[in-house]
């Protein structure tokens, strides 16, 4: 998969070009003696260019690295040359090769490429670039170009932001099938950006909590229950315009068109109350069942929960229930592309599991397709209870680079 | 604070409990895993059973709506009366089991797709496997006395809710600050000893209890908290509330506190009620207290923490008749449970309270932590113990 021109990561340390493609062969199927879809043969690696930034309707990788960075310089040259350069390093990245081509650096220097990713494949790493609402002030001269859409999330109920887990004025999220690939990619972008930028946070997720094409079967979260079943899918072209994808006529559209919003939410589960809580109590809590994933209404998986039949007291589906409150019925027909991690990072000073959903989403525009059902969620939805949230960002996704000299932020700087 | 919907509060109180022999309800059979499990077959007009005979002993039916509309199983003594167990609620498709101890004898069985009617019956037998099948009966005298002494409980905790509110108030009003702030924790403690019921109440919780933080954009804040911050101000940027502004938030919480204290006063509660209430007090701790995330103005988090138990421990002394018969060894583990937490909340004792919660240190913290794990792990055992 790599270039003639390229130096593989592989190649590198001498193995087979051709062993590295990971099985290969062709559409989704069944396993041999299991009920369980096979998920579709992966591309080993995804390009860089196309039209829209890789890593939003990519089906979802298994880990996560995802990174907030704060501008250090008031220079807007500097930062567009970190951006060309952060595009050149992620083109090697995302093919398997080493940062720099594996060009030969001196004995006595420092080699261009860390180094942990040598011999492991593309692994499917993607990496999407976001601006933040900070990069808008004055430094830069692009206070004129925001658009409105584009400020801080507002306050929601029971936020319990940590600034240290919050915002910042640029990010990146790596995601890859190898967790070593992941953090290699960010590590490297963040080495290359030393004096322009400064890494503010960061987050690991080790899991995927969502599918983003059909093919992909729904994984669990935390709690145990299958999350994004009702998730924004590839295929869905029409719905992915209209909640997705920034329009030419958008604010903003003149340079963001094509891009998106990336929403990001660090979600800590309170792991110990909620594996205390009976099932009943659980599944009334999310509107569905555990084990298949169903709607209480009836039905399977992806059947289409029914709000209105009743059960012995009420709706079969709680009133308060997680699935009711999220679905678009009750947000005026708005559905989201999720694209979130589980995280365990370790446990608080209580001794109690610091873990929960690193939730990221894209959305078209943030204040009409996150921020009205957030604020549902965070003041309804009775799994509340068990969740707190920690961190929040909020960045521009611009659109992909097409040429293959192009790079991220070309439209809104030149 | 919690925010848990009445409607969420009111599914999880479903279940009934049988004289002599209850029910629970799960998704893992504990017993009879394999060809020991009973599948159920609910249609429109049909109640397939695999068999129509078990040992008796631990037996679970796992109940599967193959109909279009809603469906319940029943097993009923052979009176056809006396529910045994059941499942309510089944979703067309769904799948769900019930699990019951059963002694030997005569059983009838019944789908009611469409939760109506007799349903449909057939007879079930239960044959004698020589295993004690352990069922201990308790009768409905017990029941009765257990459900009605925690109810007067609540009400007799709302009753003085209100007479401290009051006093606490008085000198809030009166801008004798210094006794206020002796009051606040000790009013607190009878609403944080009923805290679950009263969050049941969902249109009070928020304007009574909510904290700062829980706010949404234009919502005004109001309530307990809302007055803790005016009498442990914040050292920079807070402006004090006008003595109006003071009698406005007053009259507000008191209104809302007599609100409550009637409607606690025709309160019924039920044996699964109780049992989940008293795991859900030490919730509201692990959540909420132990993190000095309650009180952060005034940090009295340890007064709300040991309401928060006392509440907890009257739940499970009420329901420990109950419990004994059921499962001692269970019993047994929740109650030292709640000794060894008593005595950590102990160590914190000041004169008549506790000291202030930011003096508590992280390891000190940390140690309350791991005892209410202690405890709240066999209490979240209690429902399904009592009720199976």
């Amino acid at each position: 998969m790599t270039g003639p021109s390229h130096l593989s990561r592989r190649r590198l340390l001498g193995a087979a070009g051709a062993g590295a493609l990971a099985a290969g062969t062709g559409a989704a199927g069944y396993a041999w003696g299991h009920g369980q879809p096979v998920e579709p043969a992966a591309a080993t690696h995804h390009p860089f260019e196309g039209e829209h930034q890789a890593g939003i309707v990519t089906p979802a990788q298994d880990r996560l690295h995802f990174a907030s960075f704060d501008v250090t310089t008031d220079s807007r040259d500097a930062l567009v040359t970190l951006l060309r350069a952060w595009s050149a390093a992620a083109r090697e990245m995302v093919r398997g090769e080493a940062v720099g081509g594996g060009a030969a650096t001196s004995y006595d220097a420092p080699p261009r490429d860390t180094g942990e990713a040598l011999g492991l494949p593309a692994s499917r790493l993607t990496l999407t670039f976001g601006l933040g609402p900070s990069l808008f002030d004055d430094r830069f001269g692009l206070a004129a170009r925001r658009p409105a859409s584009l400020q801080r999330l507002p306050h929601f109920p029971a936020d319990r932001l940590d600034p240290a887990r919050s915002d910042g004025d640029l990010c990146v999220q790596a995601c890859a099938d190898d967790p070593q690939v992941a953090v290699h990619a960010i590590r490297n972008l963040a080495r290359i950006g030393f004096g322009t930028v400064a890494m503010r946070w960061a987050q690991l997720g080790f899991g995927r909590t969502s599918s983003t094409t059909q093919a992909q079967a729904t994984p669990r979260n935390l709690f145990g229950f299958k999350d994004g079943t009702a998730n924004l899918k590839a295929e869905e072209t029409r719905a992915l315009r209209d909640f997705s994808w920034v329009a030419p006529d958008d604010d903003g559209g003149d340079w963001l068109a094509g891009g998106s919003y990336l929403v990001a939410r660090r979600i800590s589960m309170a792991i110990e109350p909620w594996d205390r809580t009976s099932l009943r109590e659980q599944e009334a809590l999310v509107g569905r069942d555990r084990v298949e994933g169903a709607p209480l209404s009836g039905g399977a998986e992806h059947t289409e929960p029914d709000f209105e039949i009743q059960g012995r007291d009420g709706p079969l589906i709680p009133m308060g229930s997680h699935v009711r409150l999220a679905h678009p019925d009750f947000n005026d027909g708005v559905r989201l592309l999720r694209r979130g991690y589980n995280f365990a990072d370790g446990t608080d000073r209580l001794g109690r599991l610091d873990a929960g959903l690193f939730f990221i989403a894209f959305v078209r525009d943030p204040l009409r397709h996150y921020v009205p059902m957030q604020t549902t969620l965070s003041r309804d939805d009775g799994l509340m209870e068990y969740l707190e949230h920690t961190g929040s960002g909020l960045w521009a996704v611009p659109p992909g680079v097409t040429s293959p000299t192009g790079w991220v932020g070309e439209t809104l700087f030149t | 604070m919690s925010r848990l919907p009445l409607a969420v509060t009111a599914a999880a109180a479903l279940l009934t409990l049988g004289a002599c022999s209850g029910l629970t309800e799960s998704n893992t059979p504990t017993a009879q895993d394999g060809d020991g499990t009973i599948a159920v077959e609910s249609t429109a007009d049909g109640c397939e059973l695999t068999t129509t005979e078990a040992p008796s002993g631990n037996v679970v039916f796992e109940v599967t709506n193959a109909g279009d509309e809603v469906t319940e199983f029943y097993l009923y003594g052979d009176d056809g009366l006396r529910i045994v167990g059941e499942v309510e609620n089944v979703g067309p498709g769904l799948t769900r089991d019930l699990v019951v101890r059963a002694e030997p004898g005569s059983y009838v069985t019944a789908c009611k797709p469409g939760m109506k009617g007799e349903g449909i019956r057939a007879d079930f037998t239960v044959t004698d496997s020589g295993e004690d099948a352990g069922i201990e009966g308790v009768d409905q005298e017990t029941i009765d006395a257990a459900t009605d002494a925690y109810a007067a409980y609540v009400r007799d905790q709302a009753r003085t809710l209100v007479g401290e509110t009051e006093a606490f108030l008085a000198a809030y009003r009166a801008g004798d600050d210094d006794r206020a702030r002796a009051l606040y924790p000790q009013a607190r403690g009878y609403w944080e000893r009923i805290e679950t019921v009263a969050e049941s109440f969902g249109d009070l919780d928020p304007k009574m209890d909510l904290r700062e933080a829980d706010l949404e954009p234009g919502q005004e804040w109001t309530g307990w908290h809302r007055i803790e911050k005016d009498l442990w101000p914040p050292a920079s940027g807070y402006a004090a509330l006008t003595p109006e502004k003071r009698t406005t938030y007053a009259e507000d919480l008191l209104a809302n506190t007599r609100t409550l204290d009637e409607r606690v006063q025709d309160l019924e509660v039920t044996v699964d009620q109780i049992s989940n209430g008293s795991k859900g007090l030490l919730d509201e701790v692990a959540t909420g207290k132990i993190t000095g995330e309650e009180d952060i103005w005034s940090h009295t988090d340890l007064y709300d923490f040991q309401a928060n138990v006392d509440g907890a421990r009257v739940a499970y002394e009420g329901l420990k008749p109950l419990l004994e018969v059921k499962d001692a060894g269970l019993s047994q583990q929740i109650s030292s449970a709640f000794e060894a937490l008593q005595a950590e909340l102990d160590e914190h004792r000041q004169g008549d309270g506790f000291v202030s919660y930011d003096t508590v240190t992280e390891p000190e913290r940390k140690r309350l932590s791991d005892a209410v794990n202690t405890l709240a792990e066999p209490l979240s055992q209690m429902t399904a113990a009592i009720t199976l």
